[in-house]
């Protein structure tokens, strides 16, 4: 379903306070099929955010191809791109970035600015229920715990029913008890047929994927330049 | 959810930010419609100002007409008809004209209804011996006053003499000892004196009025006159002109004099008086205009320098309004919100606050303008100078004009790259 292809990222830097041409990713290809959970690992500032952010159509690269069922998304036009992330791909931020002025509900409905959803209303309160958060649904974000903040942007990244979620550490901020929440939502996804590629530090969150994508840092190359150096299939 | 609920819940979070916008809005409209408001206020004012002055004017000018043609009519006739071939140094000499021409002149020149004129009246006067008294004296024949048929019915200047009686001259009845209803013969006919005439210090003094029939007989004139007594109206800026006009349509082998009298030099005095005060109205209009100018110069300076320099701190507020939602609008682009809708959004908030800027402006400039006026005492009520078109316009113009200032902001956080925003801590 997603197939990244020799994907580079480069952008203008600094080294030794002189502008440079830093690399972000150089050369690396993964591939998540329909329905796969796959895990990308690697050191902090080796380009897994990049690596997520430009298989959601939002960072074009210098380099490569990003391709959705065998579409190049980035030789689509900008309106096309955006139609095609409303409609098919899911976001899960470490960060949770909720709007903060906007309640629970408002914050799971906005994916519908757009793309209106004939039922989604009603598709948004299942979600707060499913998540345990139907009493939630008139509050801020800032009212919430950070658990239940990640879960709101769980539910707002499941509301089109995507066909793949890209998930950014999305337990990073969050304790024991909340991660397990959020990996059970996860795998529930997983389970109803969604692709998730993941992003993330915890070698037991990475151990319940179907795949792993190791980043590793480029022997030349000082952080945050990064290729790939390969990927293994653990289950 | 819609766009308009998001922008209103921003707002709602923001709004100090927002209320900041609107009073920048607000200042801008409300100095618009305040500079209109006070100009059209001003123009009200003046125009009232000139009506009242106007019809002061008119009353000042009509009561100074009504006194001019008392005085006039009560010092007599001062307009005198001759024959066109009657030579000036030979009436002024001799004290009468030696001339004649026809007495239907004086039915003629009534039945032509010359508004120029009053009281019509025809004479035949002739200086002669009285052989009976040994003195010279003025014969006046008279029919009196003609009637008119559509002026003023009013009492006429002179009496009609009845056939038989003579009216007497001061001098004439004080120096013969002569009284009402005493006889007297004059060129072999007797009179009975009906009247005795007050002093008047003129030639009026040694002058014996009858009959005109009779005095026609008598110097035998019959049918024939030698001069026309008439009063001027006051009514024209250049009387003798217009009456020497008039007359002579109809009465062409006629000649015009005015008699230099008090009346006309004090009318003289009153025209030149009314003259004055309409040059002092009009000094006061020019005055006012003048004044009108400079306000609308100040108002043509200060309005757009304050209309810019708000527009330059919405702008700015639109910009931080975007460098504080860069993240926002990153997570609208990564949930697949276009640009083009992240633009029309930051664009209707802008509207939102400059509808809401002219709404205020336009209720704080024209209740200012009013407030201003009231201050004063004289100006119009609150009601009276609505201007529906100016409230349209500027409730039409002034969220298009705050979307356009914002509109650089808005296109930046349209522009915005999502991975960058996403970034942003």
């Amino acid at each position: 379903m997603l197939d990244i292809r020799g994907l580079t990222k480069r952008y203008q830097g600094s080294a030794d306070g002189r502008p440079a041409v830093v690399t972000a990713l150089d050369d690396v290809s993964v591939s998540v099929a329909a329905g796969e959970y796959v895990a990308v690992q690697g050191p902090s500032g080796c380009g897994k955010s990049t690596l997520l952010l430009a298989a959601g159509g939002l960072l074009a690269p210098s380099a490569g191809s990003v391709s959705f069922n065998g579409q190049d998304v980035y030789a689509l036009t900008p309106e096309a791109r955006a139609r095609w992330r409303a409609e098919s791909i899911g976001f899960v931020f470490q960060q949770f970035q909720l709007i903060p002025y906007l309640s629970v509900a408002d914050n799971v409905l906005a994916p519908t600015l757009a793309q209106p959803l004939a039922d989604g209303r009603a598709r948004a309160l299942a979600l707060l229920q499913r998540f345990g958060l139907t009493h939630r649904h008139d509050h801020v974000p800032a009212a919430l715990s950070t658990g239940e903040q990640q879960r709101v942007a769980l539910a707002r990244a499941l509301l089109h029913r995507p066909r793949l979620l890209l998930c950014d550490e999305p337990t990073g901020n969050l304790d024991d008890d909340s991660a397990r929440a959020v990996w059970e939502c996860l795998a529930e996804f997983h389970r109803g047929g969604g692709a998730i590629l993941l992003v993330t530090h915890d070698a037991g969150a990475a151990a319940k994927t179907q795949r792993v994508v190791r980043l590793a840092r480029k022997e030349d190359q000082p952080c945050p330049s990064a290729q790939r150096v390969g990927s293994r299939a653990v289950r | 959810m819609s766009v308009w609920r998001l922008i209103l819940r921003e707002i709602l979070y923001r709004k100090a930010s927002f209320l900041l916008g609107v009073a920048a809005v607000l200042v801008a409209a409300g100095s618009v419609v305040a500079a209109v408001s006070l100009l059209r206020r001003y123009d009200l004012r003046t125009e009232q100002r000139a009506a009242a002055q106007e019809a002061e004017l008119r009353r000042t000018l009509a009561a100074a007409e009504d006194d001019y043609r008392e005085i006039t009519k009560g010092l007599g006739f001062n307009i005198l008809i001759l024959p066109k071939d009657q030579n000036l140094s030979d009436l002024y000499a001799e004290d009468f004209a030696s001339k004649l021409m026809p007495e239907a002149y004086a039915e003629r020149l009534l039945q032509a209804r010359v508004a120029s004129i009053n009281h019509v009246l025809p004479i035949l006067q002739q200086k002669l011996k009285w052989a009976e008294r040994e003195r010279t004296v003025l014969l006046v024949g008279t029919r009196g006053e003609i009637p008119s048929a559509d002026k003023d019915a009013s009492k006429p200047l002179l009496d009609l003499v009845a056939p038989g009686a003579v009216v007497l001259g001061n001098e004439l009845h004080r120096s013969l000892k002569l009284s009402v209803g005493d006889k007297l013969t004059l060129l072999g006919r007797e009179f009975t004196v009906s009247r005795l005439q007050p002093e008047r210090g003129n030639k009026d003094d040694i002058t014996l009025w009858i009959n005109l029939g009779e005095a026609q007989k008598l110097l035998q004139r019959d049918g024939q006159i030698n001069a026309i007594l008439a009063l001027e109206c006051n009514c024209a800026a250049d009387r003798l002109s217009t009456i020497r006009g008039d007359i002579a349509a109809i009465l062409p082998d006629t000649q015009v004099i005015e008699f230099g009298t008090q009346a006309l030099a004090r009318a003289e005095v009153r025209s030149r008086a009314a003259a004055h005060a309409r040059d002092a109205m009009q000094r006061e209009n020019d005055s006012r205009a003048r004044q009108r100018a400079e306000r609308s110069s100040l108002f043509a300076v200060l309005a757009p320098l304050l209309v810019t320099a708000c527009s330059i701190w919405a702008a700015l507020l639109a910009a931080d309004n975007v460098r504080g939602r860069v993240r926002e609008i990153g997570v609208l682009r990564a949930l697949g919100v276009r640009s083009r809708q992240i633009l029309a959004l930051f664009l209707a908030r802008a509207a939102l606050m400059g509808l809401a800027g002219a709404l205020l402006g336009f209720a704080a400039g024209w209740l200012g303008s009013w407030a201003w006026d009231a201050r004063s005492g004289v100006g119009p009520p609150l009601g009276a100078l609505f201007p529906p078109v100016l409230f349209v316009l500027v409730l039409a113009v002034t969220p298009l004009f705050a979307a356009l200032v914002s509109f650089v902001p808005a296109q930046f956080a349209a522009q915005q790259d999502p991975a960058e925003a996403l970034r942003e801590r």
